[in-house]
Formats: structure tokens, C-alpha cells, sequence
């Protein structure tokens, strides 16, 4: 299974961070999820990252609230393993300091003024630059670093300079504030434009824009998800962002052959025979339940209708389409399939 | 078991109505909502202005503009009631910025703030700004007396809390001692700091120093201190639209879909606004799942369109050519109850967890809303439930 799996066609192959956004509503957490799990198949590590603080991985694995910490959240398909961290921008502040800076006591000074409160919640922007660089600082993590001591190294680890992760995926804040969340760094370079955080807020941006990081879009086949996703893209590509695949979530099977389709839509379906045949299998429907009947299928021909314009319109973005059907049933065995769809496709 | 009905019309109608606010989870067709309450009122013969602060145009769409920008524009087509109007903006964050900062300081400082290169990425490009101009925006629309009635949509999921939390947040800002220390280097020859407050901010401003490099902390404490004249005029002005919003012409509506993450989002923010004390008017379910065949089910739908696509012929008599278009159809119609039971579901759920909370409901269009005639629609179905 393994071996099969590496030499199958990967759209992604030596992209180490996938940034996954969407508007609100399109399934973006759940997509994330799977695509970490797809990630993660035949032995490999992920990290799942959530940066928006509202628990939604630990709801989606049935977990405990994640604390600020990396933990194993799921085992993925031939022996892999998903693991999430919910960034706290406050404790990031922290870390940081700490960690770069040995401010262990003047960390807590900033706190005790509301320095940390107004850098994670007023100050413009660091909030954004916490949050990409602790990705920045997962992805790039080796088992060697000083970092790694304290968060998920297999036992067996041999090799120093391996990545602890074999890729990060970050469930990223919706498409209308992706670009701007990406390239707060570049901003944060501009304004400062020395010293340590300028070399930070570089070189983070400087993992943003490699091969080693793309952003997906998940979307709907719905007119404004779909307009979004590709105003997204055009802002991302406008500001040197990398694009990666759209993924369109939740999509609908025609339940009517492609000549009745058309004829539904057209609002064209012949009540009077629909009646009669109901009628042959012991089914009695008056005008008014056949017409009811035929309005609905109606309504269905012209959502597949719409779904396979807005699928056209995707499509001539220039970037992979990958699509996910519409799922039944809310428990994480949802989130397998739904990686299984992806690895299939190539997406991961 | 059914909660109290969502009188829609008379909100939207109602001269005591000044301010809606649509708050709920993104994705659940909020800003479209919006639109359709602000045309049915402007249609009812009032003034209304809609005020967007979604940065992705979507009321523009919805309304059929290709932009919107900082001042209302009328749109047209409104039919209805003489007098009547209906005018669209989308915030326009930075020049909402602008204009409070030209207001309040004098035109050489107001030069010196706009010039300031901290102050121009604080109020274009980063997250959170919006919530604050958005506020303020609201509070202008609403001093100025020209509405009958404003709906605001708010920005979706999570920061829309930050829109009813930002003036106690500024408060909390501008009375914090964080902002003061900032303050004290600009103003070098103060007096009256006690010791431990120097020490404090000798390790700040040193780590700051050290963490942003002397040139932007300069920046920083430049704007802060260009600002601070006029940060209580800007507190002032927040308190008062928070006031606002708690007063009886406001009525905020939660916008949901019947999906566990809508609904969860929900039940936060009825939480939430009831917590504290704003006036909750009620719940919008919308993009409900119905079928007007209910007698057949979903079980029945299914076996007769297996029975259908099994079926043998009888001897010469061939099978009927509509079998396969009745099956399908039979197959549209099951899919269709499964997706109302679930709907049905959820949403009982959300009325036991909230029986005193009013709601109202829209059945899923076929076909998006882009433009009048279906806002119209959407806003009637709301208005003028069947039955």
C-alpha cells in the first residue's frame, strides 16, 4: 500500500505546508482535517492547525479542548498519525520571546502591563504574524531543534536533520482575509525594517512564497462561494501567493438521466405520464401531488444545472479541481472518506 | 415543538425600528438577508440604507452594483410605497479612519497621523480595524437622522462578537497602562511616574526596542501620541453606538441554516446577545429543506423507484417508456424528505434549547438570489409564510 501510494500521481509533491481556506459555511475545517489525514497515510506525520480559537478540530476528532500543545488527535489510514495544535495567539507571544529572546521575566512584565493583550488582540497585524509563524516555525522544524524537545518525535527518530512533520496543514482563516492573513509578514517587513522581527517576518515570508507552501480553496457549487474562491485566487496570484487546488465540498450526484434532465429544467416533464406511471405501481397521486413531484425534480435539474456551470467556471481558474460529495452522517469516519476522495485525486 | 413565530413584516415595518443588526455564522446567506429586510421596508415606504462590512463585495452582488463604496448609494428599481428608498454601502475601512482622525485633530496633526506609516497599515490592511470602523460607521448613519431604518450586516463568524466587543475593548485599550507607557517617551519631561512604573518601562521599551528596532517603536509612539488627543473623543464616540445597540429601536436577528455548525454558532450568539442584554428580536432559519408531498416518504419514494427500475415486462406488453423518468423523479422526491427530516431535525433540537426565542424560516431557492426580483421573493416568503 505504501509503495503504491508513493508512486502514485501527487499534484503536491514537495509542498511541506497546505494553507486551507474557504468562506464560511463551505466545510473548510472538515476539508483541512481530511487533507491532513491524506497526508499523514502509509506512516507519515501532520500537523493540524487551527488558528482561529474555536475548538473545531477537537470537536471534528471527538477530543478533549486542545490545550497549546501538539497532540495525537488521529491515527491515519497504514499507520500514520494526524496531530493538531490550537494556537493561542497569547502563549505564541510567549513561546516566542522565550524562545528567541530568553524574556522569560520580561515576558511576564508585558503581560502584567497588557503589553501581551494589546499585541494579541489591539496591535495591528501580530496577531496574524504569530499565528503564520508558528507554522512557519512547525514546518521548518527539525528533530534536532530546541523546539522539538517538548513536542511529537517518534521514539525511532535516527536521522537529526529530518522534519519532525512530514507536512503541516493549517486550517486558515476564510478566503475574503487569506491574502491579507499570508502577507501580513511582507507588511510587518516593511514596517520594520531592522532588526529581528524584520528577519523573522522575512523569512517566513520567504516559506510562504517557496514550492514548499500552497493554498487551497474549499468551495460550494453555490454563486457566491464559487465568486469568492475566485476572487481569492486572483487576490492570492496579485500578491505572489501560491495558489493551490479548489475543493469543491459537498457535491450532488444527478438523480435523473442527462436527456431528462434537460427537460426537467426546461420545466418541460409531462405530469399527466409521471401519474399514470405511479399509478402502475399501486402509487395514487391527484394532479396536484404529480406536479408537486415534477417541481421538484425540476428545482434538482436546474441545482445539477448550476453546479456544472459554477464547475466550469472553477475549472478555468488554471488550478486542480478536486471534489467531494456530499456526505451523510456527522461521525469522523466521514473525515476518511473524505481523505481516501482526496488521496485519489491527487490532492494529496 | 414550535417556538414563537418571527413576525418579520412588522419588524421591518415598524417606525420604532432604527437599527437591524444580522449577526450569524458565514456562509448562511446573512448579507443576502440583509438586503432582502432593508428592500421590504424600503418597499413599505421607509428610508433605508444598508451598510455592508464584508470585504467581499457580496451585498454588491446581491444587489446587483458592481461596487459600493463609503457613501450610500441608491439602488434602483424599488418599487412599492411612494417614498420609499433603498440605499447600499460597503465600509470602506480606511477612509472611515480617516474621517474620524480629520474630525477630531486639528488639520496639522490630522497631517502628521495620516502620514504616519504605522497609522496608514493600521487602518488599511490588518484585522480588527474593521470592527471598530464598522461601529463607528453605524453610530454616524445613525446621528445622522436621514434613515427611518439601517441594516447592518456584520462580518461573519467570530469577529462579529468582536463588533459588540470593541468598545469595551478601546476601553479597555485607552485606559490601559500599556498605552501610557507608550505615551511617556513622547513626552519627555513629564513628571509624576512613580519608580516601579520607570522600571517597568525601562524593560518595555527596551524589549520593545530590541523586539521592532528604534524606528518603529518611534513610529508607534509618534502615532500613539498624535492620537492620544483625540482617543477620548473616539472612546466617547464608541460608548454611545454601544448604547445604541442596546436601546429598544435596535433588534438584532441571528441568521442560521439548519447545519450543526450554523446552528451551533447560533445558540452562541442568542447566548451571548441575551448575556448581555441586547435586544434579541429573534432567529432567521434559513435554506430549510421542504417538500410539499409529505404523504409519500422518504421509504415509500425509494422502494416504488427500485420497484420501478426492476420491473419486469408483462408478457408483450412492454414496459411503460416513463418508468426511468418516474424512478428519477421518485429519487429527486426521496432525497428531498431525507433532507427535510434532517432539516426538521435540527432545527427542533435548536427551538428545545431555546423555546423562548422567536423564529422564522426560508425554504431553499433552487437558484441563488442576485438581484432584486429575487430578494423581493426571498423577503416575501419570509414575510408571508405559507399557511
Amino acid at each position: 500500500m505504501s509503495r503504491e501510494a508513493a508512486a502514485r500521481d501527487r499534484d503536491w509533491e514537495g509542498v511541506r505546508l497546505h494553507v486551507v481556506t474557504g468562506k464560511g459555511g463551505t466545510g473548510k475545517t472538515n476539508v483541512a482535517a481530511a487533507l491532513a489525514l491524506a497526508l499523514a497515510a502509509g506512516g507519515r506525520r501532520t500537523l493540524l492547525v487551527e488558528c482561529e480559537g474555536r475548538q473545531g478540530l477537537a470537536r471534528l476528532f471527538d477530543a478533549p479542548p486542545l490545550p497549546y500543545a501538539e497532540r495525537r488527535i488521529a491515527v491515519a489510514a497504514d499507520g500514520g498519525m494526524v496531530y493538531g495544535l490550537a494556537i493561542d495567539p497569547e502563549e505564541a507571544l510567549l513561546e516566542y520571546l522565550d524562545l528567541y529572546y530568553h524574556l522569560g521575566r520580561a515576558g511576564r512584565a508585558l503581560r502584567r502591563l497588557g503589553a501581551i493583550d494589546f499585541a494579541t488582540t489591539i496591535a495591528p497585524g501580530v496577531r496574524d504574524v504569530l499565528l503564520t509563524g508558528k507554522a512557519y516555525e512547525a514546518t521548518r522544524r527539525r528533530i534536532s531543534s530546541r523546539a522539538s524537545r517538548t513536542a511529537a518525535v517518534p521514539p525511532n527518530a535516527t536521522d537529526p536533520d529530518a522534519y519532525v512533520y512530514d507536512a503541516v496543514v493549517m486550517d486558515a482563516p476564510p478566503t475574503g482575509r487569506v491574502a491579507r492573513f499570508l502577507n501580513v509578514n511582507s507588511e510587518v517587513a516593511g514596517l520594520a525594517r531592522v532588526g529581528p522581527v524584520n528577519k523573522q517576518a522575512e523569512s517566513i515570508m520567504r516559506l510562504i512564497r517557496s514550492a514548499q507552501t500552497v493554498v487551497h480553496v474549499v468551495t460550494l457549487l453555490e454563486e457566491m462561494p464559487v465568486q469568492e474562491t475566485l476572487d481569492g485566487i486572483d487576490e492570492l496570484r496579485a500578491l505572489d501567493l501560491p495558489v493551490g487546488g479548489i475543493i469543491v465540498n459537498r457535491t450532488h450526484q444527478p438523480l435523473l438521466s442527462a436527456s431528462d434532465l434537460k427537460t426537467a429544467a426546461g420545466g418541460r416533464l409531462d405530469v399527466a405520464a409521471i401519474s399514470r406511471v405511479l399509478k402502475t405501481v399501486g402509487l395514487q397521486a391527484d394532479d396536484a401531488t404529480a406536479t408537486a413531484l415534477c417541481d421538484e425534480a425540476t428545482e434538482h435539474a436546474q441545482q445539477i444545472g448550476i453546479e456544472r456551470r459554477l464547475r466550469n467556471r472553477l475549472k478555468a481558474a488554471g488550478t486542480p479541481v478536486y471534489q467531494l460529495p456530499e456526505l451523510a452522517g456527522l461521525d469522523i469516519g466521514r473525515l476518511y472518506v473524505m481523505a481516501a476522495e482526496l488521496a485519489r485525486q491527487g490532492a494529496a | 415543538m414550535p417556538t414563537p413565530r418571527l413576525d418579520v413584516a412588522a419588524l421591518v415595518t415598524d417606525p420604532a425600528t432604527r437599527i437591524i443588526v444580522c449577526c450569524g455564522s458565514g456562509g448562511v446567506g446573512k448579507t443576502t438577508l440583509a438586503a432582502a429586510l432593508g428592500l421590504r421596508a424600503a418597499e413599505s415606504g421607509r428610508r433605508v440604507v444598508t451598510l455592508t462590512i464584508d470585504p467581499a463585495k457580496r451585498l454588491a452582488q446581491s444587489l446587483g452594483l458592481s461596487e459600493l463604496d463609503n457613501t450610500p448609494r441608491k439602488v434602483a428599481g424599488i418599487k412599492g410605497k411612494s417614498g420609499g428608498e433603498l440605499h447600499a454601502m460597503m465600509l470602506d475601512m480606511k477612509r472611515t479612519f480617516d474621517e474620524i482622525v480629520e474630525a477630531h485633530a486639528s488639520p496639522a496633526k490630522a497631517a502628521q497621523i495620516l502620514a504616519n506609516p504605522f497609522y496608514q497599515s493600521l487602518s488599511s490592511s490588518f484585522a480588527g480595524t474593521q470592527e471598530y470602523m464598522a461601529m463607528e460607521k453605524l453610530g454616524q448613519l445613525r446621528r445622522s437622522d436621514r434613515w427611518d431604518l439601517i441594516v447592518v450586516d456584520t462580518p461573519p463568524s467570530r469577529s462579529a462578537l468582536d463588533f459588540l466587543d470593541a468598545p469595551r475593548r478601546l476601553g479597555r485599550f485607552l485606559d490601559g497602562r500599556f498605552i501610557r507607557m507608550l505615551l511617556v517617551p513622547a513626552k519627555a519631561g513629564t513628571r509624576g511616574y512613580a519608580k516601579v512604573m520607570q522600571a517597568g518601562l525601562g524593560l518595555v521599551t527596551g524589549t520593545m526596542t530590541k523586539l521592532l528596532g528604534t524606528q518603529l517603536l518611534t513610529e508607534v509612539q509618534t502615532f500613539v501620541s498624535a492620537m492620544d488627543t483625540m482617543f477620548g473623543g473616539l472612546r466617547e464616540r464608541a460608548e454611545s453606538t454601544a448604547t445604541l445597540l442596546r436601546e429598544p429601536g435596535t433588534a438584532f436577528v441571528v441568521v442560521a441554516a439548519p447545519e450543526p455548525d450554523a446552528l451551533r454558532e447560533a445558540s452562541y450568539f442568542v447566548e451571548r446577545l441575551n448575556e448581555e442584554h441586547m435586544p434579541l428580536a429573534g432567529v432567521v432559519m434559513n435554506r430549510v429543506h421542504v417538500s410539499r408531498v409529505s404523504a409519500i416518504n422518504e421509504g415509500r419514494a425509494t422502494a416504488t423507484a427500485e420497484a420501478l427500475e426492476t420491473q419486469v415486462p408483462d408478457g408483450e406488453k412492454p414496459a411503460d417508456p416513463d418508468n426511468g423518468l418516474t424512478a428519477g423523479i421518485l429519487r429527486t422526491h426521496a432525497q428531498r424528505m431525507h433532507e427535510q427530516a434532517t432539516d426538521q431535525g435540527l432545527i427542533a433540537g435548536f427551538a428545545l434549547a431555546h423555546p423562548k426565542v422567536h423564529s422564522a424560516s426560508v425554504p431553499a431557492f433552487a437558484v441563488d438570489v442576485h438581484d432584486l426580483a429575487g430578494l423581493r421573493d426571498l423577503a416575501a416568503t419570509l414575510c408571508e409564510p405559507e399557511g
